[in-house]
């Protein structure tokens, strides 16, 4: 039994509003991969994204992780393997200090207090965030946050991460810390992004978006590279795969 | 807008000074808390003209910020934030109760002004030990100890959202105001109108923000209880501090010490 397995099948989302935000979206995510949803605001991602762990029970369709369907019977242990990092993390953050916050999880999953401050330190270790735990979050800069979001979800060991912008609002250096501990997990990946150079980077396979609809899903580059798609999706190639405006010169 | 800036900042300043390592914050919170809790009940059931033997209370407060080395400033600046509440009470008294109570040469003071005297010190004194308390103690670990003395689940989740609510409404409410601010020249945009539509916006704001919050909860398993990782112990420590405070309050309860105090230094003197 494999519960690094994600499997979306004719998914569709019908907000109480009348919005429709996902219409018949379907794919499969196999152990290990790494996978980019991407698309413009407003084409889905974040609802989709809410489906993956529960919190939005789909209109039509159906979610399975592993073995398991998500339904409400099956929410706890989807939610064990399925670990989320926000966007925001100060949404995601709450507790007095770093390392209440990242026992949070581990708590909650019911180890006890020793086991539990054993993953703790190994996940802040692991983000390079142990001297970290004494801290209150909110005394942290955006990419200490970042990381500790990160270590918080960790110290749960799920077997698929999610991630919802990780590199959003992050300076230059602390993208790049980002991007290199991301390089080194071996969990199926599922990242959102706008950054599509951190995509380039980080996944193989990308998930196109468009008005609630998989336009394209397929390796990255072949996809960054199909220019009509990306504009019919209003999105464009990274950055470093478009000419130099200096020199000149041609990206990858 | 500063003003509510400088209240988060308060906000954390305040419970930050609990993560610190002192004998103090490091006792059990429920030592402190039951503390705290006689405290204000030995404080507020005195009769409604005491004064004098409330003044030696301010001990335990007094010997608090010292042992926690807190600042009193900040302290202060709290309290008198709340005191208009208690005064509320009171505000009538001199008005209604104009029975001449006391006789100091040509100035005669009536039980009303006594009595808002005593609601006064009551609520400086009992305020402080309260957010003495909390300075010391930490919100989440007072919580904790109320659950640990059989205070139903539900209530103590309640507090402890309404506490993390608290950080939300002031911080969403801070975001908007400073944005209200930048785009409003002179009064124009300050007024009313604006304020109210602001309000409503903050309430849906903050409710999103929970949301949110609270879907991150559940994603990292929340069911319902905030789990403890502090191992509590209520040791001899606990013992001494809890026992010690208890006898101290409940002789100034019983005796009033400032009278005793008071006479001696008469008899010395006569």
């Amino acid at each position: 039994m494999s519960h690094h397995i994600v499997e979306v099948k004719g998914l569709s989302h019908v907000y109480p509003d009348g919005t429709h935000a996902l219409r018949d979206v379907s794919f499969r995510i196999t152990h290990g991969e790494s996978v980019a949803l991407i698309g413009a605001n407003g084409a889905g991602k974040s609802t989709l994204l809410l489906h993956l762990n529960g919190y939005l029970v789909p209109t039509q369709g159906e979610v399975r992780v592993g073995d398991l369907p998500v339904t409400r019977t099956t929410l706890n242990e989807i939610r064990r393997s399925v670990g989320m990092v926000f966007q925001n993390p100060d949404d995601q953050l709450f507790m007095p200090t770093v390392f209440d916050d990242v026992a949070f999880g581990p708590l909650n999953l019911g180890l006890p207090p020793e086991e539990a401050e054993r993953r703790v330190a190994q996940a802040l270790e692991q983000v390079d965030a142990l001297p970290l735990r004494g801290k209150p979050p909110y005394r942290l800069s955006a990419g200490e946050k970042k990381r500790v979001a990160i270590a918080a979800v960790l110290a749960m060991s799920p077997d698929i991460l999610v991630m919802d912008e990780p590199t959003d609002g992050l300076d230059p250096f602390a993208r790049r810390t980002l991007i290199g501990l991301l390089k080194e997990f071996r969990h199926t990946r599922i990242i959102t992004s706008h950054d599509l150079d951190m995509v380039l980077e980080l996944c193989q396979r990308a998930i196109v978006l468009h008005e609630g609809r998989v336009m394209a899903d397929g390796p990255v580059l072949d996809i960054f590279r199909d220019e009509a798609l990306l504009a019919a999706c209003r999105l464009e190639p990274p950055l470093s795969m478009q000419g130099c405006p200096v020199c000149g010169g041609q990206g990858r | 807008m500063a003003g509510i800036d400088a209240v988060i900042t308060d906000l954390h300043a305040l419970e930050g000074l609990a993560l610190e390592d002192s004998p103090l914050q490091r006792l059990d919170p429920r030592a402190k808390l039951l503390t705290t809790l006689l405290y204000i009940v030995c404080v507020v059931s005195f009769g409604r003209y005491e004064l004098s033997a409330l003044a030696p209370f301010a001990i335990f407060p007094v010997a608090m910020i010292a042992g926690g080395s807190l600042s009193l400033l900040p302290l202060l600046r709290r309290i008198v934030l709340l005191l208009p509440f208690p005064l509320m009470v009171g505000i009538f008294n001199p008005l209604i109760d104009r029975e001449i109570m006391v006789q100091l040469g040509p100035l005669a003071i009536s039980g009303g002004w006594i009595s808002l005297a005593s609601i006064f010190l009551r609520s400086l004194l009992t305020l402080g030990a309260a957010l003495v308390l909390v300075s010391v103690t930490g919100f989440p670990a007072i919580c904790a100890a109320l659950e640990r003395f059989r205070v139903p689940r539900v209530f103590v989740v309640q507090l402890l959202f309404l506490h993390r609510y608290l950080y939300v409404l002031a911080e969403e409410g801070g975001r908007m105001a400073r944005a209200r601010e930048f785009r409003s020249f002179g009064n124009r945009g300050m007024g009313i109108r604006p304020t109210t539509a602001l309000l409503g916006t903050l309430l849906f704001r903050t409710w999103d923000r929970a949301g949110r919050i609270h879907h991150a909860m559940l994603c990292r398993g929340f069911r319902g209880e905030f789990p403890v990782r502090r191992t509590f112990r209520f040791g001899l420590r606990e013992l001494l501090f809890t026992a010690g405070w208890s006898v101290l309050f409940l002789m100034l309860r019983m005796g009033n010490l400032s009278r005793i105090v008071g006479g001696l230094i008469m008899e010395v003197v006569r």
